[in-house]
């Protein structure tokens, strides 16, 4: 894989440095950047050399400390803008049921309903691919936490890490489930063939992931992101599952959502009851970011959801 | 069986109030049909709510009931 096509002046400087040797980037902090595709395609960019990295990328730049002065400048804007746009919120108890109660009470767009109901063909290959840009490294982000927990949550995180990864075996490994639903819906399965492709949504909600998987201090955050999505994941999956049959795709492809229809009603009272119960058992004053986590999964998902949605109603 | 060891609490069955039952390990849940079903993941969600489309197991279904009918 290569890098991605630049969206702006920062990208592009950003990645001209990282394609020189030996990536002199001390120029970049003057670069003022375009605008939010720029800022989002920069920072996903530079998440990726600590997961696969770039063929036109020397490895050694992963830990340039250039590359990581720049990062570190965009992801303390970015996580402002998105404990910005939190409201403020107090959970009450029993902290499993509270946490529950706040994801449901959150409404927003359903891109599940109308992809059960109302979408075409075209639609779906489009969201299919949007949604590559992660399925295709599923459950990444958030092993970056395994280490940094106490022993109940560590534990418990690693039981659902388990099945997210196959249970040992690889043909069941989620992310490549998603690969053959790719492959046989004739949609190219190599990791980001389709990151030029997707909306600044889809790179703030990759992006999110990889800043609380990299940063310690956001562990709880990561875990409250895992809790929210695999509570709005099952049902969602099986109206995707029953679109997919609706429109004759493969069953490769739907498969692999009613997969997450079963794996996910499991993986949900784990993520919420030994896993981020444990933790906040553990480390009580970190269940704010457990919020934050899961607010901010939830709001990238509506701002995704009503992007397409506007769009495929225009 | 609860173990509790090494100073933690770990059940081999969990029951969430309002949702399914989590079963640790491997076994065979006979449904309601006396049809055997093997489980095929490291923990399990077997349906209380009596609702699931995907018996025995939970599809995450009791979340769309009214309070009074989960679990």
């Amino acid at each position: 894989m290569l890098l991605p096509k630049a969206r702006g002046e920062l990208s592009q400087a950003l990645f001209d440095s990282l394609r020189s040797e030996p990536g002199d980037t001390g120029t970049l902090a003057q670069v003022r950047p375009t605008d939010r595709d720029d800022v989002q395609i920069a920072l996903w960019a530079m998440y990726e050399l600590h997961y696969a990295g770039f063929e036109d990328v020397d490895d050694e730049l992963e830990w340039h400390a250039g590359g990581l002065g720049l990062r570190r400048s965009l992801e303390r804007d970015f996580e402002s803008e998105l404990r910005a746009r939190q409201p403020a919120t107090t959970l009450a108890e029993p902290f499993a049921e509270a946490l529950f109660a706040f994801i449901a009470e959150h409404d927003g767009p359903s891109i599940a309903a109308y992809v059960q109901r109302k979408a075409d063909r075209e639609q779906v290959l489009e969201l299919l691919r949007h949604r590559s840009i992660y399925h295709l490294k599923e459950s990444d982000p958030t092993a970056w936490v395994v280490p940094r927990l106490p022993t109940a949550p560590k534990a418990a995180l690693m039981e659902l890490q388990y099945d997210e990864y196959g249970g040992g075996d690889p043909n069941r490994l989620h992310a490549h489930l998603f690969a053959l639903g790719l492959e046989a819906s004739g949609l190219r399965a190599d990791p980001y063939a389709y990151i030029d492709d997707v909306p600044v949504e889809i790179l703030e909600l990759n992006n999110a992931m990889s800043l609380f998987g990299l940063h310690r201090r956001l562990r709880a955050a990561s875990l409250g992101h895992l809790a929210a999505f695999e509570t709005t994941s099952s049902l969602p999956s099986r109206r995707v599952a029953q679109g997919l049959s609706r429109l004759d795709f493969p069953p490769e492809m739907i498969a692999y959502y009613e997969e997450h229809v079963e794996a996910d009603a499991v993986h949900e009272q784990l993520a919420v009851r030994t896993i981020c119960g444990a933790l906040v058992e553990a480390e009580p004053q970190l269940i704010d970011d457990v919020v934050f986590g899961a607010f901010t999964c939830l709001d990238l998902e509506d701002r995704y959801a009503q992007r397409m949605l506007d769009g495929w109603a225009s | 069986m609860t173990t509790e060891d090494h100073g933690f609490v770990h059940p081999d069955v969990i029951v969430c109030p309002g949702g399914p039952l989590l079963i640790r390990g491997e076994h065979v849940i006979e449904d309601a049909d006396g049809v055997a079903h093997q489980t095929v993941r490291p923990v399990s969600a077997v349906c209380r709510c009596g609702k699931s489309a995907s018996q025995p197991w939970c599809d995450g279904t009791h979340k769309v009931l009214p309070a009074r009918d989960r679990p």
